[in-house]
């Protein structure tokens, strides 16, 4: 891992042109498979910064980007067949304020198909290998985005978190990465899958990397309807926090040791613990997959074949063009979801599946506020098991129960982080700290001091 | 209870073309993915659904001319392009 200090460091007695060069020769080397594409201007942009002319809070740093991010004139796949060759002529909000500040697009990273996925093998482009076991996965949606920073293969990445895409990759990679408030980082030009649940957010070595890259990524931004235009700045505010324990989300021994040793780490700050229970909790998972699903559903049928994307030699009618399309250009787990949200919003399963699902998303952010009125913070393991190895979870409900304790998150559209608090057989294990709306402060200052406990 | 019949169904509702050697595979994942969903039938109606987290509603900005889409960089990524158009598939047969 290479933090942004450290960057900086080498670039006082090294040319930026020949530390991009080497990162991108070790990238082209490794065998992650965390890049979809390198960017062929990385190089370009370094000499710029030798001239003096790469200006801002991120000049010279190079930054990963994950690949349902749009970037203008570099392929954007989303993981998938479907848009293996497309690629977009405008920059993501998050990518134009990453240019305004003189950061250096380094890649595009692998992901799950549309980011469906915990694992990334659901990517047409191969999986992401876990940089502390090959054998393992680096974990999903944004597992290209994690491994990269563990592996040094950069220094900063994006990834996007719809229901743990951001904290499962940092958790099974060792790194920090944040979930942002619903609506504090614009989502123009991401390429959705469930809107009302994804938050575009930063990965990082380090939390104050983690907080400047928030920092240069939040705000304003009227192409997002639901942007909620505040911006953000990181101002360390410890104090002895009250922390709850959520007992509904757990793990098995492996991941649990390391938690509980965790929770010691944090009463030796001097914050007051206790357990927390959430009773709605049960119900969350249910109801998140029927919500991403029927969004999916719906978000995934611009794919035509014809604007953009893949399309068959002959123009057939409309629906077998379509429905053959659509067929070919998705892999299995896409098509699955597109299935079961389709049927979850059809005539007579609306009210069952769908609409039940909006009520328990009610009940899991009432029950998320009555608990922030008595804890400042929430926490929890990350993810309940430690790194999967590669094709371990071949059985789709298997895959989709590995995602309980970061879909309450989404469904409350709350802010959370997840943070290394150590090691079981060599793989790293995180801890989840949640925070109220727009408390990314609170999170960021608690994260700092539990950062100095574990050592960076 | 998930049948294969079902299956088509949903696939043709999806506008997804669907293989018969994939049918069956589909109809077991259907059927256990679904059958978890039913544990929502425990839970109680009384509160409103949430369908967007924010308490925004119609959000306004001032109505100001801005750079579109150039015809070219549009068509730029179709395969199929006549003229000036995309071209598309049949919509009335």
């Amino acid at each position: 891992m290479i933090s942004v200090t450290e960057w900086r460091q080498r670039l006082e007695s090294e040319r930026a042109y020949d530390l991009v060069a080497e990162m991108l020769e070790r990238i082209e080397k490794s065998r992650l498979n965390a890049y979809i594409t390198l960017n062929r201007g990385a190089l370009k942009l370094a000499e710029e910064y030798d001239k003096g002319k790469l200006e801002g809070r991120l000049a010279g740093i190079p930054i990963a980007v994950k690949d349902n991010i749009s970037t203008n004139g570099i392929r954007t796949t989303c993981g998938s067949k479907m848009l293996e060759d497309y690629t977009p002529f405008f920059d993501a909000h998050v990518v134009e304020r990453i240019k305004q500040e003189g950061g250096i697009i380094i890649g595009k990273t692998n992901m799950d198909e549309f980011a469906m996925g915990t694992t990334t093998e659901t990517s047409y482009f191969g999986v992401v290998k876990n940089p502390h076991d090959e054998d393992r996965v680096a974990g999903g949606s944004s597992g290209g985005s994690g491994a990269s920073v563990a592996a040094g293969e950069t220094v900063l990445s994006l990834g996007s978190d719809t229901g743990g895409s951001i904290r499962c990759p940092a958790s099974f990679c060792g790194v920090v990465g944040l979930k942002p408030t619903y609506g504090l980082v614009s989502r123009y030009g991401l390429i959705p899958y469930a809107n009302s649940l994804e938050q575009i957010g930063p990965m990082a070595s380090c939390i104050e990397d983690l907080a400047l890259l928030l920092e240069v990524i939040a705000g304003r931004d009227e192409r997002d309807s639901t942007n909620a235009g505040k911006s953000f700045t990181f101002v360390p505010e410890f104090k002895k926090f009250r922390i709850g324990v959520i007992r509904e989300m757990s793990g098995n021994d492996d991941v649990m040791g390391k938690f509980e040793e965790a929770v010691e780490a944090v009463r030796s700050l001097g914050c007051e613990v206790k357990e927390v229970s959430m009773p709605s909790f049960k119900y969350a998972l249910a109801a998140y997959y029927i919500i991403a699903m029927g969004e999916a559903s719906s978000n995934l049928a611009r794919y035509d074949g014809v604007r953009y994307g893949y399309s068959l030699p002959q123009l057939d009618s409309w629906t077998r063009y379509f429905s053959r399309v659509r067929a070919e250009g998705f892999g299995s787990e896409v098509k699955r979801r597109i299935m079961l949200g389709s049927y979850a919003l059809s005539a007579g399963y609306y009210g069952k599946y769908y609409l039940k699902a909006l009520k328990v998303r009610t009940l899991i952010k009432n029950g998320f506020q009555k608990a922030l009125r008595d804890f400042d913070l929430l926490v929890s393991p990350t993810m309940p098991s430690l790194p999967f190895k590669i094709g371990e979870l071949a059985d789709p409900l298997t895959m989709y129960k590995m995602d309980v304790n970061t879909v309450p998150i989404n469904l409350a559209g709350l802010p959370a982080l997840s943070i290394p608090v150590g090691f079981v057989k060599d793989l790293p294990v995180g801890m989840q700290v949640i925070g109220d709306y727009f408390a990314e402060n609170k999170i960021l200052s608690f994260a700092l001091e539990l950062e100095k406990v574990y050592g960076v | 209870m998930i049948t294969e019949k079902d299956v088509y169904k949903i696939a043709t509702l999806a506008k997804v073309e669907i293989k018969p050697e994939e049918a069956e595979n589909l109809r077991k994942e259907f059927q256990n993915i679904l059958e978890y969903f039913n544990i929502l039938d425990e839970v109680e109606e009384n509160v409103e659904p949430t369908f967007q987290v924010l308490p925004l509603s119609n959000v306004f900005r001032d109505d100001v001319p801005k750079r579109c889409i150039p015809r070219d960089e549009a068509l730029k990524n179709a395969k199929h392009v006549e003229k000036e158009y995309f071209k598309g598939p049949k919509v009335v047969e």
